[in-house]
């Protein structure tokens, strides 16, 4: 798409291509110097605050390595639930009975609206109050619940966009082949929605690590973001470096993810093509569906 | 067929953390043997998480001590983190059996818990650069940058009642605010005097704040327990005044608060 | 229990005001600033495509409090920018504002890309033909058709906006979640009436952008 927008660069554009990137790095550069020397002047770059991460195991064994743990426990946990729970919430607000969608789009609606930390702190609290759960699992819970109501609801909302973006004829098929409702929804729309809207899908799988965070300041879940807490009040207060080094954890993390499903969509659009090149005619799309699922 | 795997895999993943969640849910302060204590984990010196994994502070010393004449040796004390905003739920369900966590005994709370107690008594104040001196009551604050942290009770008061007029920032934690502090950023860190000598004691932090040893209110620390327990209350207050009468108290005021010229006030009397 | 809310003591409706001040500044800022990241991640000159989408996937991929931490330390303490603030409230809100353009404006910009996405090849060599250089195939054929395809999902980025602005509590904005925690400090023993309110004042806030960026979907979308 990009290259359809200019033409192809001739000797002026070429030149002038290089005047315009060398201005643009000389302005990134100043701007690195500036924020350098600046820190610099307010001894925010000497050694006993850095060093800490490179030089003292502990700071990783004690404090990272385990928040990045829980961290990854409460994403694991929240996508495995949230993904199925939103797929079932998408389907059941395209169903053709009134008495299903419309609660199940008030529900959407309702957990769309509201901030996760106000949905983890409530969960946090109804647990405390009215069930045995012991405190050392309530946070991470809590964390759970209010990601999973939250993005099983915006996940919900991407499967039915992408199902309803799928060609009438998709739906009309499989009923003329004599499928279910269900058996259409499970064999033929879902498989390809989710393949359309595997990039949606995977930004809120990003969003879902991100948004472990909430839950440690207020609940005292033990998560990567909330240590920087501890590392501070240990190493002589350097929160720069400390936020530093975790936003450069989680930048990783999500990094890895993304890639992982860039690679997982690559192999879903090869198979795609594949199953339609194979096969013409209407029996294509049900095959297509096929393919997706194994995919998946 | 790659698909019933991958459920498969996410099934027995669920699976298995359930069950490790239900399996070791034990749900009072202390079965048997052993006693759970919730403390902070980022208060240098009251409540610490230290790199190697143990707590150190003020707090945990009492926390240590108490336990030690409930019938509890050292190890078997599991420490427990204990928020602001998740005191009174760890209390209230039975998850610890108290709290010693820089717990100010007021109105509000004793609707919720019983205290022991007090075993300390601080007021807030504040840390400034140590070669600043343009701070000496509270008055020159209304001109100055003033840090706390967001919605404390030391915020609150400042704004409504002893400067209004200073611009108050509030941040996430006292770290934020000493990182302001050092940058010049702001002026002023206000909370409990025990919380600033605690950060002003750690070794990096020597000889670049003070305390300004203001006393701008007044706060009783308790050790948080479920209402209506008088018979640990009992026992952790007769622990307590035999923690003062024995000389342990001050050994370990002076040990964790010491290096930062905190002058505390002398053992509160317990309150029957 | 509800006896703290007349007391006068906490200004609900004023919190709430910021919350709305503080998402609407911010969503004009990141409209703005998610177009330029999206044209510069589509424009000729290679070191601004690379640009645009190392700041892209470096920001989205960060959490937003460190953003906003990163915000009042290196922009205002370290480098003293106070973005005409004289107070910390003021200084607060508009560094607030700064961090959640720098944030949703990356979302601005993957939503926006799937707009152009949706144009079909021909209009953008249609305009070559006839002559148009990239700005003005981007600014006068491609873009105005990118935005209406683009509105749904810019709408679910706006509403995560105004729920967003909580975190801003973590610099001294004294939006909503900010007076809250004061609220949950003071008023422990009534919780659930709290978060009710909050929550409340969150629905009133969001639900309506959300219909009505609903229906300007459905209204402006592009026939084809």
């Amino acid at each position: 798409m990009n290259s359809v927008l200019y033409d192809v660069p001739g000797p002026k554009a070429k030149a002038r291509n290089v005047v315009y990137t060398v201005v643009f790095l000389a302005v990134l550069g100043l701007v690195a110097y500036w924020v350098l020397s600046a820190m610099a002047d307010k001894h925010q770059l000497e050694a006993d605050k850095w060093s800490p991460f490179v030089t003292d195991s502990r700071v990783w064994t004690t404090y990272l390595l385990p928040g990045l743990v829980e961290t990854l426990k409460a994403a694991a946990l929240s996508i495995l639930i949230a993904l199925p729970l939103g797929a079932a919430l998408g389907i059941g607000r395209l169903s053709d009975h009134r008495w299903v969608r419309v609660p199940v789009g008030a529900v959407v609606e309702f957990f769309r609206a509201i901030p996760v930390l106000l949905l983890m702190i409530f969960a946090n609290q109804v647990y405390a109050q009215f069930t045995p759960i012991s405190s050392d699992f309530r946070p991470l819970y809590a964390v759970v619940t209010g990601l999973v109501l939250y993005n099983a609801s915006v996940i919900a909302e991407i499967v039915r966009a992408g199902v309803l973006s799928l060609p009438r004829g998709q739906g009309d098929a499989a009923v003329a082949l004599g499928m279910r409702k269900g058996q259409t929804m499970l064999y033929v729309l879902l498989p390809q929605a989710v393949t359309v809207m595997l990039p949606a899908l995977v930004s809120q799988l990003v969003v879902i690590v991100k948004d472990t965070a909430l839950g440690g300041a207020m609940l005292g879940f033990g998560e990567l973001l909330s240590q920087n807490r501890q590392i501070t009040a240990n190493y002589g207060a350097n929160t720069i470096a400390a936020f530093t080094v975790i936003a450069l954890i989680y930048i990783v993390l999500n990094a890895l993810l993304t890639q992982c499903a860039a690679l997982l969509e690559k192999r879903l659009r090869q198979g795609r093509k594949a199953a339609a090149v194979k096969d013409a005619g209407p029996i294509t799309n049900v095959e297509m569906g096929g393919a997706g699922a194994t995919g998946v | 067929m790659k698909l019933r795997h991958a459920s498969a895999a996410a099934a027995a993943v669920v699976l298995a953390l359930t069950a490790t969640a239900c399996g070791s849910g034990s749900d009072s302060g202390s079965n048997g043997d052993k006693i759970t204590i919730g403390i902070k984990f980022d208060q240098p010196g009251l409540g610490l998480k230290t790199p190697d994994g143990s707590y150190a502070g003020f707090d945990v010393d009492v926390a240590k001590y108490v336990a030690k004449e409930l019938g509890y040796s050292e190890d078997k004390i599991t420490w427990k983190q204990a928020p602001s905003a998740e005191r009174e739920n760890l209390i209230k369900n039975g998850d610890v059996k108290f709290v010693v966590a820089s717990y100010s005994i007021n109105e509000k709370r004793l609707k919720e818990v019983d205290f022991a107690g007090p075993y300390f008594l601080t007021h807030q104040d504040l840390l400034v650069r140590a070669d600043d001196t343009t701070i000496t009551k509270v008055e020159d604050l209304n001109s100055k940058k003033l840090c706390s942290v967001t919605g404390s009770t030391s915020a609150q008061n400042v704004k409504e009642k002893l400067a209004p007029q200073a611009d108050l920032q509030q941040l996430g934690g006292y770290s934020e605010c000493l990182t302001g502090l050092e940058n010049k950023a702001v002026d002023a860190l206000t909370t409990d005097a025990s919380i600033l000598a605690g950060y002003a004691s750690q070794k990096e932090h020597q000889g670049k704040f003070k305390l300004v040893g203001l006393s701008m209110s007044d706060e009783n620390y308790g050790i948080g327990i479920k209402k209506g327990d008088s018979e640990l209350k009992g026992k952790i207050n007769k622990a307590l005044e035999k923690m003062v009468s024995d000389g342990t108290w001050d050994k370990l005021v002076k040990q964790n608060f010491g290096p930062s010229g905190y002058k505390n006030e002398p053992a509160p009397k317990i309150a029957g | 229990m509800f006896d703290f809310l007349d007391s006068g003591q906490y200004d609900l409706l004023g919190a709430f005001w910021v919350t709305a001040q503080l998402a609407l500044y911010s969503a004009i800022g990141s409209l703005i600033w998610g177009t330029a990241l999206v044209a510069m991640r589509v424009s000729p000159v290679p070191l601004m495509r690379g640009f645009g989408t190392a700041y892209v996937n470096l920001v989205r991929n960060t959490p937003l409090t460190v953003v906003i931490v990163a915000c009042s330390f290196g922009l205002n303490q370290t480098l003293q920018v106070t973005l005409g603030g004289d107070t910390f409230e003021q200084i607060g809100f508009r560094l607030a504002v700064l961090g959640l353009t720098a944030y949703t404006g990356t979302f601005v910009c993957e939503a926006l890309r799937s707009g152009i996405n949706t144009v079909p090849a021909g209009q953008a060599e249609a305009a070559r033909a006839l002559g148009m250089s990239f700005t003005q195939v981007l600014t006068l054929v491609i873009l105005p058709q990118a935005f209406r395809a683009a509105i749904t999902p810019l709408a679910n980025v706006l509403i995560a906006l105004t729920k967003n602005t909580t975190v801003a509590a973590a610099i001294s904005a004294a939006e909503a979640a900010f007076l809250m925690k004061a609220m949950i400090e003071n008023e422990a023993d009534a919780l659930f009436v709290i978060f009710g309110i909050f929550a409340f004042g969150f629905i009133v806030l969001t639900l309506p952008t959300g219909l009505f960026l609903g229906w300007a979907a459905k209204r402006l979308a592009v026939k084809r």
